[in-house]
């Protein structure tokens, strides 16, 4: 059993003497883990950060053996380039390795995250890393619909989501159901400043259904790069 | 019996679970031991009977000592304005061989890892917050490897002291290096700490 495709590193952590356990996110066959032989030697090791992508080689006896990996770098990510990209890169890592199922693959994330990964030190990362949490959200079948108000169908005077149905509701439709509803900062709708404050604001509403959608059926929580990351958003107001 | 007696299966057995060490390499150099039982044997287990009741961590900085402070602690002579955090017992060592700084160490024990749930309070972080209002601290140089894990406990560091100049150790070429052999990321390090020729 033999597969080659191209992937970035999730997470790698020693497993013995100089072996690494690795868990990649692949074009082609998702979320998938493996043994690195020498993967915690001097030469391997840099590579096996976080973010980095490599072209891997992936083979076992059978199918649902862990198996062990080969891979040649081609390319490093730029997490180390600053605080903003180094919360960003790893929250993204985190995110996948946590709601990610594995050996599923999704190939449209893949190539979403591997743009958000490359563009971590840009000034547009944090917009483009509340779109890719949407992406994730659509990718794993609970996108939030906000086209609409879900109680009376206007598309004006959008305030907030239901964490029910994660379909928009009018400040109108919410009536005095406004305060078990959650936040729709106009960033979400492709309106507003885009300013750090009003992108974390929003990251608090795709969070929580994260944290109740995605997480729910795990032993998880929001994993701390990804409050590292909001916190280094607000920072950099 | 496979391995003689008891007490020569049992050593094997704890041997095997050192560093570096498998069953059968275990078993050569127990072999080894015994053949030489008044040249390595027997010093070997007295310094080893030595180091396991005199060894434990210096209560300042966490290094390895024989007492509550370590020789580095202890030395007045060792500037005490600076401070260098470092993640392992085995980092201080390397600073120490380099021979390039002349002040204080302090050992975290680890490196902040979300995968493996090791949070600030299980590292010495709260302890090295402590000893900053403590001393007269003017500078932490952070001495931690420029991995993800690395970096995180850095830039978590320098958070929790914001009124303090904390420095890092700069990133690039190594001494010896060359340039084709060296992974873009690096590269792209070396080129923003780039100076002045």
């Amino acid at each position: 059993m033999e597969w080659r495709d191209e992937g970035f590193v999730l997470s790698a952590r020693p497993h013995g003497e100089t072996a690494a356990l690795i868990e990649v996110m692949s074009a082609a066959h998702g979320r998938h883990a493996g043994l690195v032989r020498g993967g915690i030697s001097r030469k391997a090791r840099p590579h096996l950060q976080p973010g980095n992508l490599l072209d891997l080689t992936w083979r076992a006896r059978l199918p649902e053996h862990l198996g062990s990996f080969t891979f040649e770098p081609r390319g490093s990510s730029p997490a180390l380039s600053s605080r903003l990209a180094l919360a960003g890169v790893s929250a993204t890592c985190a995110l996948l390795s946590l709601t990610l199922p594995e050996r599923d693959p999704h190939p449209g994330l893949f190539q979403q995250s591997l743009a958000l990964i490359a563009m971590a030190g840009d000034p547009l990362f944090p917009l483009a890393y509340l779109q890719w949490e949407r992406a994730l959200l659509d990718d794993m079948g609970f996108g939030l619909d906000l086209s609409s108000c879900a109680v009376t169908g206007a598309t004006e005077g959008l305030a907030y989501v239901s964490p029910t149905s994660g379909r928009a509701v009018s400040a109108a439709g919410a009536g005095e159901w406004a305060p078990r509803l959650l936040e729709l900062p106009p960033i979400l709708l492709g309106l507003g400043n885009g300013g750090p404050d009003e992108i974390a604001r929003a990251l608090g509403t795709t969070g929580w259904f994260i944290e109740h959608r995605l997480l729910a059926s795990t032993d998880h929580a929001l994993p701390p790069a990804r409050a590292r990351l909001v916190d280094a958003i607000r920072a950099s107001a | 019996m496979a391995d003689g007696p008891e007490e020569i299966g049992r050593l094997i057995g704890l041997m095997a679970r050192l560093p570096g060490m498998g069953p059968r390499s275990a078993r050569r150099a127990v072999l080894h031991l015994v053949k030489k039982r008044s040249q390595v044997l027997l010093p070997l287990a007295e310094a080893m009977k030595a180091v396991g009741e005199s060894v434990r961590p210096c209560v300042a900085c966490g290094n390895l000592a024989t007492s509550d402070l370590c020789p580095i602690c202890a030395n007045p002579k060792r500037a005490t304005g600076t401070l260098c955090v470092v993640a392992d017992v085995a980092d201080l060592w390397a600073m120490e061989r380099s021979q390039a700084f002349q002040g204080r160490y302090h050992v975290l024990g680890g490196l902040l890892s979300a995968l493996d749930a090791i949070g600030p309070d299980e590292l010495g972080i709260p302890k090295l917050v402590a000893r900053v209002t403590e001393e007269e601290l003017t500078e932490i140089i952070l001495a931690l490897p420029a991995t993800i894990d690395g970096q995180t406990t850095a830039h978590y560091i320098a958070d929790a002291l914001p009124e303090l100049n904390v420095t890092s150790l700069a990133q690039g070429v190594p001494i010896g290096g060359e340039l084709d052999f060296l992974d873009d990321g690096t590269i792209s390090a070396a080129l923003r700490a780039r100076a002045r020729v």
